[in-house]
């Protein structure tokens, strides 16, 4: 088996999860130069909420096939993390948007908390485990394996972003984001509504949430309530890594920072003689991180003209 | 009744009163003038106007109270402002600018009016897919005004059109002001440069500190000799 094709495989389906989570953060950051932590947790409640109709639905007398009882999950947790997007932005942010800049960053972590309690206290502390409702078929490409899971993820992300882009770049809502990212006092003398606005940006980051959560608990099996930390901390530095606050960048630093990791998990213990093994995988994400604030603070797509007009 | 009326309008950030309680009007199809030094209180008042920050007094378009609203509903009443600095979108291209202007509009008559921006315009026309961020000066600032009347607007108010240009792209941008007017669009233009503006204007308000201190026709204002020595340099 070739290890480096099967890593990169690997890496591009986590760094396609990656870029899903990444991009609520980027389009959140774009708009209210906020960092909102709670992103993560919103990602985890996606995962949970599946799972739990998921399992409602496979424990029950209904008989129906596997692929269609994880589409209700999914169906299920889009609303559900939207719902809860909306909420927070509306009950949390809003109040503090002409507050000092630390203020909204230090709620943010707040409802991170209690997001992360809120779970702990509905499904409990224990891994919740996906049921093995999705065919686990493997194909052989370049002596590697990639299973049905791997490239329904790789494509429905591609598509996913995709459209994304098309809604930025071509629609109306779209470019009243960015005129909003710009400026939200012209862009308000243009008559756009910019509270709607920023609620279209949380319910769009928070749908993008729970596919990913749903993606990344049946990718592993599992979802736990404590799921959204790194999650989200790996995303946040994907998001860093393409330039925090560019689309473009957010979707290539979700797919780097997933093959980086991948690829660093492969070689690790070739590298150091088996002294560190492939648990040490996290450690590149931060590592990437480090770098990245260090060399090229402005991350690899990000802002290099600092005009705003 | 005036297209826009003013009543006792005043604006303060925190302790400092920058506009103290003035009045004003602007006809339908007149072009005014508001003229004052530095810091007097211009931007403020448009500000005000359009809901940018918090006012008190009165406002009324066509008899319809503003004050209050946000400034997002202001502007769908039909008041565009083109900001001091021009407040274009720099990091989107000159066409997306227009189309920002029109955002609120739902009637056909948009690729019309575009047409005619292109045409009052023309190194816009040249320059559409242009990112607006790499433009000069002068032709940013023709944007903001192309861009403020993609909206159609009832009322246009312009914040210092002629900042920053050189004389010859001012003359130009004037030009363009009156032919806009002449169209019968209302104008309230706000400058510092009193001589462009006592020239194009029809009425003029000359503010100082806060409040308003003179108004009458523009050639009146022009032949005042305290107007002459403070503000025409003469
Ligand atoms: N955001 C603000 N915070 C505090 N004070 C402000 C603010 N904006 C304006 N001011 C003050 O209000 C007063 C009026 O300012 P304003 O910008 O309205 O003047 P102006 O007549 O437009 O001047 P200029 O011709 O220089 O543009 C000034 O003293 C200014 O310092
Ligand atoms: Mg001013």
């Amino acid at each position: 088996m070739d290890i480096f094709i099967q890593q990169l495989i690997n890496g591009l389906v986590l760094g396609s999860i990656y870029a899903l989570v990444a991009l609520g953060y980027t389009m959140v950051y774009g708009i209210l130069e906020l960092i909102n932590f709670a992103h993560g947790e919103v990602t985890m409640i996606g995962a949970m909420v599946a799972l739990a109709v998921i399992g409602a639905i496979a424990g029950s007398a209904l008989d129906l096939p596997g692929l269609l009882v994880v589409l209700a999950g999914v169906l299920v947790a889009i609303p559900a993390c939207m719902l809860l997007g909306f909420t927070i932005e509306k009950v949390a942010y809003r109040p503090l948007r002409r507050a000092p800049r630390l203020a909204p960053l230090i709620t943010a972590i707040g409802v991170s908390i209690v997001l992360q309690n809120s779970a702990m206290l509905i499904w409990g502390r224990q891994y919740v485990s996906f049921p093995p409702l999705i065919p686990q078929n493997s194909h052989e490409i370049l002596g590697a394996h990639i299973t049905d899971l791997q490239i329904f993820i790789i494509l429905l992300s591609t598509l996913i972003m995709a459209g994304l882009w098309l809604l930025v770049q071509q629609s109306t809502l779209g470019r009243a984001m960015r005129a909003t990212a710009q400026s939200k006092e012209v862009a308000a003398l243009m008559g756009v509504n910019v509270d709607r606005v920023i609620s279209a940006t949380f319910l769009i980051g928070s749908a993008l949430a729970a596919i990913a959560g749903v993606m990344v608990s049946a990718y592993y099996g599992l979802a736990h309530y404590y799921m959204g930390f790194m999650l989200g901390l790996k995303a946040f530095s994907a998001a860093v890594l393409g330039g925090i606050g560019n689309i473009a960048g957010a979707m290539l630093g979700g797919l780097l920072l997933g093959v980086i990791e991948a690829l660093g998990a492969g070689y690790i213990g070739d590298l150091t003689g088996g002294f560190l093994g492939s648990h040490y995988q996290d450690v590149f994400a931060f590592f990437v991180l480090i770098l990245v604030l260090v060399f090229r603070p402005s991350g690899l797509l990000g802002e290099r003209v600092a005009s705003r007009a | 009744m005036a297209l826009l009326q003013v009543r006792g309008l005043k604006v303060a950030y925190g302790g400092i009163r920058a506009v103290r309680g003035i009045d004003l009007d602007v006809d339908d199809g007149e072009l005014v003038c508001l003229i004052g030094a530095n810091g007097a209180g211009k931007s403020s008042t448009l500000r005000g106007i359009t809901g940018l920050v918090h006012a008190s007094g009165e406002i009324r378009l066509a008899g319809k109270r503003l004050g209050g609203l946000p400034t997002h509903a202001i502007a769908r009443e039909g008041v565009a402002l083109v900001p001091e600095g021009r407040g274009i979108f720099a990091r989107l291209q000159v066409w997306e600018n227009l189309a920002m202007g029109a955002y609120a509009r739902r009637d056909k008559g948009v690729d019309e009016d575009l047409a005619r921006v292109y045409e009052l315009f023309p190194r816009l026309a040249e320059r559409r897919q242009q990112i607006a961020g790499t433009l000069s000066g002068g032709e940013q600032q023709m944007l903001a005004i192309g861009r403020a009347l993609m909206s159609r607007p009832r009322l246009l108010l312009l914040d210092e059109p002629s900042m920053g240009l050189a004389p010859l792209m001012v003359r130009k941008i004037y030009d363009t002001i009156q032919a806009i007017a002449r169209q019968g669009v209302t104008i309230l233009l706000v400058e510092q440069n009193a001589h462009l503006a006592l020239q194009v204007s029809a009425r003029a308000y000359v503010m100082e500190s806060g409040g308003i201190t003179l108004a009458g026709t523009s050639g009146e204002l022009a032949s005042d000799p305290a107007i002459q020595a403070a503000y025409l340099g003469s």
